[in-house]
């Protein structure tokens, strides 16, 4: 096990053992085993319908896995608790979803004031201040009052990832963050990303399959193919870029380019190098 | 080829020549677009099928005029027959554009199994799909009355979450604002009352008992239907495609995430909102439809304001009113249970929350006419 360059912990935080995704018979994924650390950077990637989304859905609670366990720094699987302690862990997710899923009824303040009504006993002024807080630090300061249907994309993305800190959490979930935004906006989004880790410490998972993101905020990752269902990579995309010969990985790293990163013949074999 | 230069510019034309032994070329003239008829590959076949043996095919486009997608099927189709028939084909004779798309549509093989689900299952898959289908939807609905009484539990120990304002909005949205919809339909159902009744009636001189059959109708039955069968397409289709949009965008899933069920939030406060909003339409119901039959007997048989109203009052019961009123309530609950259950159920699409709407409508309507019977024959059997 070789350390991955950045990461400044080893301490697991998610550890998925033999996981198996499906949807009634239909198998999505089968025997994805992976962990990632505390302060990680951890990318899912893979081609479009691979089942990078569902994955997703089964590390944040939403979704029961056919076969396996998912562990939270915990030593009993996510699945095999109570419901309380389900709820306990879940409260230190953060999720961003790809269409920002912000509640359309309610305002931005609203609905991040939701989330803290959840678990605090704040009075409504400091809850208020606490969601203009979050407001601002995405750049949305003075929208509190806009309802997500008077806000842009772009916008409604920062907002949702405002509400997912809400509650300063451990774990945060991105679901194709970059998905729609311009290339800067999605290049500040990456830089918020580095900053949340470095600031709150939280441990950060993507999916994605934008390789300028990818390269640019990634210590770990794993790949997912369709074609074989289930993964065929894992560890730093810029050392799998590097030393990573399976056909697949390198012609999605290198955007099916000819060969520049000196791998003379891909085959077919998985590179797990973490 | 003389012939082919004399051809009309525009029009699309596919000539054949045979300048050696087994070599077939084809010259295609005119504009071949989509809008306008084409030569169709089958005049290839035949073709190609008389005469001596065909090996190779060859294209000439030098009096190509302008082309688009019509082009290009022609030759894929020209190229799967020759694939065929192991004829080899040259491209060469093409516009280069159409060679590279070409090109583009033959380098990506076809996925295998794409193809397969023409296949109709048997009859016998058929039906335990269905029937799967069928007992796994039955689970569902026992599943989502489960959560929804244990939400109301909560509701009743005071854990219940959901905001006060949401069930206000709710209030509004299928109290208020279904006034006018309910007053129109009501004081029609009293008229088309009024005056199928009164046909019969006035056979025997006794207009005046226009006034019971309208009231006590209305009251213990017509108000509560009417109501809930507006309120079924008005409020439980809205019910199903708010909450199926919900689901579209993934705002279910935030909900769930933040540790906010979505059952107390979201189905708690539109049930609660409906069952009691329900009984008060009804009652407007009511009051409605006796206007309506009103009209009709003080327009149309003479009978006075006052007789008609007294004639009404000593119809109407409180059992009668009390029937509707209960029944009212029971429609409320049934229509804000199978507009949320479908809501709930929604699939991840537009044409999902279209589903989910019109079935919510469907299951509305349906349990409340069985509810009406199965209240009927109780209120029969206990003499009420």
């Amino acid at each position: 096990m070789q350390k991955p360059p950045e990461s400044p912990h080893t301490t697991p935080h998610i550890i998925v053992k033999d996981l198996t995704m499906a949807y009634g018979t239909n198998v999505i994924q089968r025997d994805l085993s992976f962990t990632v650390n505390k302060g990680d950077v951890f990318i899912i990637m893979g081609g479009s319908g691979c089942g990078k989304s569902t994955l997703m859905r089964h590390l944040t609670g939403l979704q029961r896995p056919a076969k396996g366990k998912v562990f939270y720094d915990s030593t009993t699987s996510f699945w095999d608790m109570t419901e309380d302690e389900q709820a306990r862990f879940m409260r230190r997710f953060g999720i961003l979803y790809q269409s920002g899923a912000l509640w359309s009824s309610m305002t931005l303040a609203e609905n991040i004031a939701l989330v803290i009504e959840q678990y605090t006993d704040l009075n409504a002024a400091q809850i208020r201040e606490i969601a203009s807080l979050k407001l601002a630090l995405v750049g949305l300061a003075g929208f509190e009052d806009y309802y997500p249907s008077e806000i842009s994309g772009g916008m409604k993305k920062r907002a949702g990832l405002a509400r997912a800190m809400a509650l300063d959490p451990e774990i945060l979930f991105f679901d194709e963050p970059s998905a729609g935004l311009d290339p800067i906006s999605a290049r500040l989004l990456d830089d918020l990303i580095l900053e949340l880790r470095d600031s709150l410490g939280a441990t950060i998972v993507v999916v994605t399959h934008e390789l300028a993101s990818i390269f640019a905020i990634a210590n770990n990752s794993v790949f997912l193919d369709a074609e074989s269902k289930t993964m065929i990579a894992t560890g730093d995309p810029r050392r799998l870029l590097a030393e990573c010969g399976n056909r697949t990985v390198h012609a999605f790293l290198t955007r099916g380019e000819p060969s520049a990163a000196g791998i003379d013949a891909p085959h077919s074999d998985p590179c797990f190098f973490a | 080829m003389d012939s082919i230069a004399a051809q009309d510019q525009n029009k699309s034309a596919l000539n054949f020549s045979r300048p050696s032994e087994g070599l077939l070329f084809l010259h295609l003239s005119g504009n071949w677009k989509l809008d306008r008829a084409l030569p169709s590959a089958e005049e290839f076949q035949k073709e190609s099928d008389k005469g001596p043996p065909v090996t190779q095919v060859a294209f000439d486009a030098e009096h190509l005029g302008e082309w688009d997608s019509g082009l290009l099927t022609f030759i894929i189709k020209i190229t799967n027959l020759c694939a065929q028939k192991n004829i080899t084909i040259n491209n060469d004779g093409l516009p280069q554009g159409a060679r590279r798309l070409l090109k583009l549509a033959f380098t990506v093989p076809e996925r295998k199994g794409a193809d397969t689900k023409t296949v109709r299952p048997s009859i016998i898959f058929r039906t335990g799909d269905v029937t799967l289908n069928f007992w796994h939807s039955i689970l569902e609905t026992l599943n989502f009355l489960g959560e929804t009484s244990c939400a109301f539990m909560k509701m009743f120990t005071g854990k219940a979450q959901f905001r006060a304002s949401d069930l206000l909005s709710a209030i509004e949205e299928c109290g208020v604002k279904a006034l006018p919809i309910v007053s129109l339909i009501s004081i029609l159902v009293g008229l088309i009352l009024a005056f199928v009744g009164s046909i019969q009636l006035r056979m025997f001189g006794a207009q005046i008992y226009i006034a019971d059959l309208v009231g006590i109708a209305m009251a213990r039955a017509m108000g509560a239907i009417m109501a809930g069968i507006i309120m079924a397409g008005r409020t439980g289709a809205s019910y199903a495609a708010r909450i199926g949009t919900m689901q579209v965008n993934e705002e279910i899933d935030a909900l769930r995430t933040a540790g906010i069920s979505p059952m107390e939030f979201l189905v708690l406060p539109r049930i609660l909102a409906l069952a009691l909003m329900m009984p008060l339409l009804a009652l407007y119901a009511d009051l409605m439809g006796i206007l309506g039959g009103m009209l009709v007997g003080v327009a149309g048989f003479d009978i006075s304001l006052r007789e008609y109203y007294n004639e009404t009052k000593t119809a109407l019961t409180l059992t009668n009113i009390g029937i509707g009123v209960f029944s009212a309530f029971i429609f409320g609950i049934l229509i804000a249970l199978s507009g949320c259950l479908r809501g709930m159920q929604c699939g991840r699409s537009a044409s999902a929350v279209g589903d989910a709407t019109t079935s919510a409508v469907v299951t509305g309507i349906v349990s409340i006419i069985v509810a009406t019977a199965i209240i009927t024959v109780l209120c029969n059997t206990l003499g009420i």
